[in-house]
């Protein structure tokens, strides 16, 4: 067996296949998706060798098994886990060789949500407008994986890491989220407006790749009524009747009718994809650049 | 015309109806096309357009704050024609709403040009209007768990057609087999922003 193809032995919570996303189509109703730890897919990219680009597999909470048919590198990233070898351990966080046929175990995260699989090569499944990333709110790209999946692999590339480990950012004990106001903040009320900068919000197990919800005090609107819908941009704060703020992470939908109270920053939206129910968050006041 | 700064790369210009968004959106893409606006992302939408993947959002910001925009150009594309059996399961409440006889709902409905003013819920999913305000429906007080693919739908002053199975509230009043999204066609969406559309009967309303 030495034909490029990954086989999925145990597919785990939820695994699906992810790498830049499809952006430029939102005006036709596709959301952007892609990795939601986005340093942490081009960093396991980077340790075996794929251009940014390449596909990856992002885990949720318990890891996944795979069996690659040909010998390939592998690096697995972002949230910390014990990764075995044919059941001895091997490193995390650094290129290690898989010789064909070799069952890799991707572990249960030890903190943090998303764990990101790279194997040389790439995961090749057919390009849905120029993307291989799954999305789970309209369904394009591969389905999540499931057990006995196979998955072509992409040719291996020339480049070889230059790295052999690297360090990567711990998964939040409090999430810290910089928020610019606006586009509705005048939707609210200013004591919702305070509130929503100063009080303690908590990560909501209801969260998924399309939004990360949370659970704290509701903010109270300044106007009865509905909002035509209007686009919705990555790391918009939604607030829907309950007065639950949501942030919309990679999958979100490209159009909503919910006032979005703020924006926040795309440089603290990796650590919202990794920060565990009932991680504190606190959302952040800052000016725009 | 108001611009709303919407995070560090983004800007939400907000328009006081539907044909200024529509003009709006014209003009942003006659500005992409030639190469003076540099953007990821145009998304029309009822009141607005949003664009995101600015390099330097303030700037275009009082730009737009100033500028006059030219009304929408007539477009010469062709009308899309869409085959639809008008054999919906809200055709009578459509009809109750309307407060004209069930058969009329059809010719009302086929007789009116459309234009797609904005995509969302679904990819392909598009936000018609050309209906008189008076046509206006309320949306469904429970939603359908499963609408089928290609349902032909109504809501507040809205048409869309559904391009995959999916839970919906909006009113039923008809079926076409044409396809709405398909990926590895190209164009993937039938319908974009600014698309017109004309419903044609087919079957018992023919």
């Amino acid at each position: 067996m030495t034909d490029r193809a990954l086989a999925v032995v145990r597919a785990g919570a939820l695994t699906t296949v992810q790498d830049l996303g499809r952006p430029g189509h939102a005006h036709l109703g596709v959301p952007r998706s892609g990795a939601l730890d986005g340093p942490a897919a081009a960093l396991v990219n980077r340790l075996v060798g794929n251009p940014p680009g390449a596909a990856v597999l992002e885990t949720t909470f318990n890891g996944c098994a795979v069996r690659p048919r040909s010998t390939v590198t592998v690096a697995v990233g972002g949230a910390p886990c014990p990764v075995t070898l044919d059941g001895r351990p091997v490193a995390w966080g650094a290129p290690v060789h898989v010789p064909a046929g070799a069952l890799l175990d991707v572990g249960a995260a030890l903190c943090g949500v998303r764990s990101y699989v790279a194997v040389s090569g790439g995961v090749a499944v057919e390009p849905v407008l120029g993307s291989r990333s799954t999305d789970l709110l309209s369904g394009l790209g591969p389905a999540p994986l499931t057990d006995g999946t196979v998955f072509p692999l992409g040719p291996r590339g020339d480049t070889h890491a230059r790295v052999d480990v690297a360090p990567q950012p711990a998964p939040p004990a409090e999430l810290v989220l910089r928020v610019t106001p606006g586009p509705r903040d005048d939707w609210f009320t200013p004591e919702a407006l305070r509130a929503f900068t100063s009080r303690a919000y908590r990560v909501s197990p209801a969260s998924n790749r399309i939004g990360l919800r949370t659970e704290g005090p509701a903010l109270e609107r300044a106007r009865p009524g509905e909002l035509p819908s209007e686009g919705m941009v990555l790391g918009a704060v939604q607030v829907p009747p309950d007065g639950r703020p949501v942030v919309f992470l990679a999958d979100h939908p490209t159009t909503g009718g919910y006032p979005v109270i703020a924006v926040v920053s795309a440089a603290d939206l990796p650590a919202a994809a990794q920060a565990v129910p009932g991680t504190p968050v606190r959302f952040l006041a800052v000016r725009r650049r | 015309m108001r611009v709303l700064p919407v995070g560090e790369e983004a800007l939400l210009v907000e328009v006081a109806s539907d044909d200024e968004a529509q003009a709006l959106h014209a003009e942003l893409l006659r500005r992409r096309a030639e190469g003076s606006l540099s953007v990821r992302e145009i998304v029309p939408a009822a009141r607005t357009v949003l664009l995101d993947g600015l390099a330097d959002p303030a700037r275009l910001s009082s730009e737009l704050t100033a500028a006059e925009v030219p009304p929408a150009p007539p477009h010469g594309r062709e009308v899309v024609e869409i085959p639809v059996r008008y054999d919906g399961p809200d055709l009578a409440d459509v009809a109750a709403h309307w407060g004209v006889p069930e058969r009329e709902v059809p010719r009302i409905h086929a007789g009116t040009e459309f234009r797609v003013a904005f995509c969302g819920f679904a990819p392909g999913f598009g936000y018609l209007t050309g209906l008189p305000p008076r046509y206006d429906v309320p949306r469904r007080a429970t939603p359908r768990t499963a609408v089928p693919a290609g349902a032909v739908a109504l809501a507040g002053s809205y048409t869309g057609v559904y391009p995959r199975s999916s839970p919906g509230g909006w009113q039923l009043i008809g079926t076409t087999d044409t396809v709405l999204w398909d990926h590895a066609r190209v164009p993937a969406a039938l319908l974009a922003p600014g698309t017109r559309v004309r419903f044609v009967p087919i079957g018992a309303a023919a």
